[in-house]
């Protein structure tokens, strides 16, 4: 359902053997105070007329950037410095100004990634896709109103015409996604450009944008240029598949292939960390549980797990460290004047955690997860309900034995560009939560830092280095550090891997499976992602709207799931059954 | 009907020699450490605008403390008024007032008032308005409230007009003295600034992390929500520098400045008014004495913004 039939759309088109996009050599750089530095080198591809072909890498590998050149939307001081993109026999980076207005939207059509900042929040939804329809001469007058109208529908609105005179602070993201994908398509482009167009969205909504999608591309035999960092994704929508590393194409051809018997190492190593449901727990290397066996290898890990879950049950005191006990959260909203709503984030949750497990609490935006966290934390206090920590209420904590609480449960954040102060060199930020309990002399914390570092592997260099310097893996590898400074016995990680690159996602879940075996460490892991789910998590609580719809174990919820909602969740992650080469 | 083989492509592999990998999120250990502050210096240090504001600046300071280093005449001694409106000639080069004083030399010792009117008020202002912007931002609630409605009654009032009213009730009118009056009217500019940086400080995961962390609510005030609202406030502090020397020439001009004993770049402004037609050069050079001044602050405050925009800087 998602492959574009070739062979039906081929017979309709003029020249068969010709691609519809062939760039070859194409260099892209971009004028900074040091110089021309460059971001794409060297890239060569074909397209041909109804094929969809993905390019994927990581952040920096350049596939954005290529995608942007081909229509001349380059941001800033980018300049395409050597090669061509040929689209139909004619070279695009030669076109003038005018020229390339011509070919954007109408022969070549291009949908954004972020579907919050990409429609002007002052005009309605009707006059931005009038007016894409009008400046590419699809129609004038009260034919275009009518266009619009068909083209909202197409994209998947049922009631456009109602809708028209909404703003898009009145439609969702998903929504939003489609409109965008309606002002794509508007004018029936040849080719589609589409640079990570679901990566804001939840997976259930990604895979009903992306099923329409491929609908409509293959009845219109439009061309699509998916850009991707989303293996699994790239793997389920296209039949060509291109993997760009450092500005530079590593590997490309037919996606099944590639994917099955990947040569290059870097295409291994991509395809090894693609969390997908048939992955299973990350054992500890250095702390293996009978026998030592390398991660991610297929055959060893089903005896490993059951020994794992049997020295588990042996181990595992009856008691939960964290229990939790039907909590809910209202908050208040102000609707201007005295008037306020009242919103139910948490409703009635109970679950509860054992000492040196994890539990992932999995659920899309609004789920209130992460409010959840913030509960355990005590950032929030709870509307009713009642959370114990190693038996004790921890509600009503205050100075020194909240202090104490804190000592033994601490967090780590999403973003690993916010949590860390910029002001602050990496040094003084991992000390800061031994000065602030007042531990040790300056000597002593001085040391520990050097200690910290290198637990999350990073060389004690790093020190004096400033947020700014690090990438976001090694951000995260500060912050859990820095988490770690007090010695607690429970991390809570509020989509910690979340914004990380899988790689760097991969490195990072084993950093924490070692720290686990080693330091016996308790997490509350918060996720949207359930593929990382089954990576690194023992239980699952499985949030909707507010409530915990399923809670199990990890292999149970995975391969027997109870509830509709969790079925649809697990059914919606791209790539879950594609056969990678593992 | 073409056979679909021509259009499968090739399974292609870069060479691994083209295309090294390097080891998963390596730390580049060959850079050395930036700060916000040491990249900001970086920036600036490049500007030449920079350098020459900075030689002025430090000129036009130099003049302020030590007159006497500049010029051996006195500007108010052994004016002879033989010498009245006189043209320039051996050891007076700028000329002389209606009143036979050299002109030079007034220029010279009138900086001092104007540049102390100037430090001064932006001194006030500046700790002033931090303080209370970072306590109404970071506190919030009933103090917020009301510091900012009296921050707007002030703000709501022209400062040079507010210091008009005030100043023509007071009953002597030092430098110190229209630095204060200056900063009555002019510390909300400043404190509503760091108030809006410090609102949007305190809500960043940094500083939620620190309260989990267990860092007390001050500590994070001062350690974490100060120092990144602070650069805002240093861009506004440097241009409002120029203005206030601007606004002290502009009150002596108006006859309500500096006391008539003071010399000061604005009163020999003012006394320059009656003989503009006949001599123009004695308004020129304390006028131009002024522009030089204030531009240079204008000047370096825009290289400063430059350097500390944030939007400018990639995070």
């Amino acid at each position: 359902m998602s492959h574009t039939n070739s062979e039906t759309v081929s017979s309709t088109m003029s020249d068969h053997n010709e691609p519809l996009l062939q760039i070859r050599d194409l260099e892209v750089g971009f004028q900074t105070q040091r110089g021309l530095v460059a971001a794409v080198r060297g890239v060569s591809l074909s397209l041909y007329a109804g094929q969809t072909l993905a390019i994927v890498g990581e952040s920096g590998s350049g596939k954005t950037t290529t995608a942007q050149a081909i229509i001349n939307l380059l941001a800033g001081t980018g300049k395409v410095t050597a090669g061509e993109i040929l689209f139909e026999g004619r070279d695009l980076t030669k076109l003038s100004a005018k020229e390339i207005q011509d070919v954007r939207g109408r022969l070549i059509g291009y949908v954004p990634q972020d579907p919050m900042s990409n429609l002007n929040p002052v005009w309605n939804i009707g006059f931005q896709v009038e007016e894409a329809i009008k400046a590419n001469n699809v129609a004038q007058g009260k034919a275009a109103r009518a266009r619009t109208i068909q083209v909202l529908e197409e994209a998947g609105l049922s009631d456009a015409k109602d809708r028209l005179k909404q703003f898009p602070h009145q439609f969702s993201g998903g929504m939003r996604q489609r409109v965008l994908i309606g002002i794509g398509l508007s004018a029936r482009p040849k080719l589609l450009i589409a640079d990570e167009p679901t990566s804001a969205l939840d997976v259930t909504v990604q895979r009903q944008i992306l099923d329409h999608l491929a609908t409509l591309t293959r009845d219109y035999g439009t061309s699509v240029l998916f850009i991707t960092h989303d293996l699994g994704l790239a793997a389920e929508r296209a039949e060509q598949l291109v993997v760009m590393y450092k500005g530079k194409i590593v590997e490309s051809g037919p996606s099944k292939e590639l994917l099955a018997n990947p040569q290059h190492p870097y295409t291994q190593r991509l395809v090894a960390a693609a969390p997908s449901l048939a992955s299973r727990r990350i054992q500890s290397k250095k702390h293996p549980q009978k026998e030592t066996e390398a991660i991610y290898s297929p055959g060893a890990l089903d005896t490993g797990l059951i020994s794992r879950a049997e020295v588990r049950e042996q181990a595992a005191p009856s008691k939960d460290l964290i229990s939790v006990e039907g909590i809910s959260k209202i908050y208040r909203i102000r609707q201007g004047g005295f008037r306020s709503d009242e919103l139910l984030a948490v409703n009635d949750v109970s679950f509860g955690v054992k000492k040196g497990t994890t539990t992932a609490i999995v659920g899309e935006s609004g789920s209130g997860k992460s409010t959840v966290a913030k509960l355990i934390l005590q950032l929030e206090s709870i509307s009713s309900g009642r959370i114990e920590f190693d038996g004790q209420d921890v509600a009503g904590l205050k100075g020194k034995e909240l202090l104490r609480f804190r000592r033994r449960v601490q967090p780590v954040f999403q973003d690993p560009y916010g949590s860390l102060d910029p002001q602050y060199n990496v040094g003084n930020t991992i000390a800061e939560p031994l000065l602030a309990h007042k531990i040790g002399t300056k000597k002593e914390r001085q040391a520990r830092v050097l200690e910290l570092l290198d637990q999350v592997s990073l060389p004690a260099a790093t020190q004096f280095r400033y947020p700014s310097e690090l990438s976001g893996g090694q951000r995260q590898r500060i912050a859990v550090a820095r988490a770690l400074a007090l010695k607690p016995d429970v991390l809570v990680l509020d989509e910690a891997v979340s914004a990380l690159d899988v790689l760097v996602q991969g490195q990072v879940l084993e950093l924490l499976t070692e720290l686990q075996a080693e330091l016996g460490l308790t997490y509350v892991f918060i996720t949207h992602d359930l593929a990382v789910v089954r990576l690194v998590a023992d239980n699952v609580c499985v949030m909707q709207k507010g409530r915990i719809v399923e809670a199990s174990t990890t292999d149970d919820v995975f391969d027997n799931p109870r509830e509709v909602y969790t079925q649809e969740l697990l059914a919606a992650i791209p790539g879950a059954n594609f056969e990678f080469g593992r | 009907m073409p056979s679909k083989n021509t259009r499968v492509q090739p399974h292609f592999v870069a060479s691994l020699e083209d295309t090294p990998i390097a080891a998963v999120d390596k730390l580049d250990e060959t850079q050395k450490a930036r700060s916000t502050w040491t990249d900001a210096w970086e920036a600036m240090r490049r500007r030449p605008t920079f350098w020459i504001a900075s030689v002025l600046i430090v000129l036009v300071i130099v003049v302020a403390l030590v007159p006497t280093l500049f010029t051996q005449t006195s500007p108010t001694l052994n004016c002879q008024l033989a010498d009245s409106n006189g043209d320039p000639r051996a050891g007076h080069p700028f000329g002389f007032t209606r009143q036979g004083c050299d002109v030079y030399a007034r220029v010279i010792f009138g900086t001092q008032a104007s540049v102390t009117v100037g430090l001064l008020a932006t001194l006030i202002v500046t700790i002033f308005g931090l303080i209370v912007g970072a306590l109404a931002g970071y506190y919030g609630g009933w103090l917020d409230a009301v510091v900012s409605r009296i921050g707007d009654i002030f703000f709501a009032v022209p400062t040079v007009l507010g210091a008009i009213v005030l100043l023509s009730v007071l009953p002597s009118r030092t430098p110190i003295i229209i630095a204060f009056v200056l900063s009555i009217f002019a510390w909300p500019q400043i404190a509503r600034i760091m108030r809006g940086a410090v609102l949007s400080a305190r809500n960043s995961d940094y500083v939620t992390a620190s309260i989990a962390l267990g860092v007390s609510k001050f500590t994070i005030l001062m350690r974490h929500v100060v120092p990144n609202s602070i650069a805002p406030v240093i861009v506004v502090a440097t241009v409002s520098l120029g203005t206030f020397i601007v606004a002290e020439a502009t009150l002596s001009f108006l006859g309500i400045g500096l006391g008539g004993g003071i010399m000061s770049w604005g009163n020999d402004i003012f006394q320059a008014q009656s003989s503009l037609r006949t001599d123009p050069q004695v308004l020129l050079y304390p006028s131009a004495a002024l522009s030089i001044t204030v531009l240079s602050f204008l000047m370096l405050g825009d290289v400063v913004r430059d350097a500390l925009d944030p939007q400018a800087r990639a995070r």
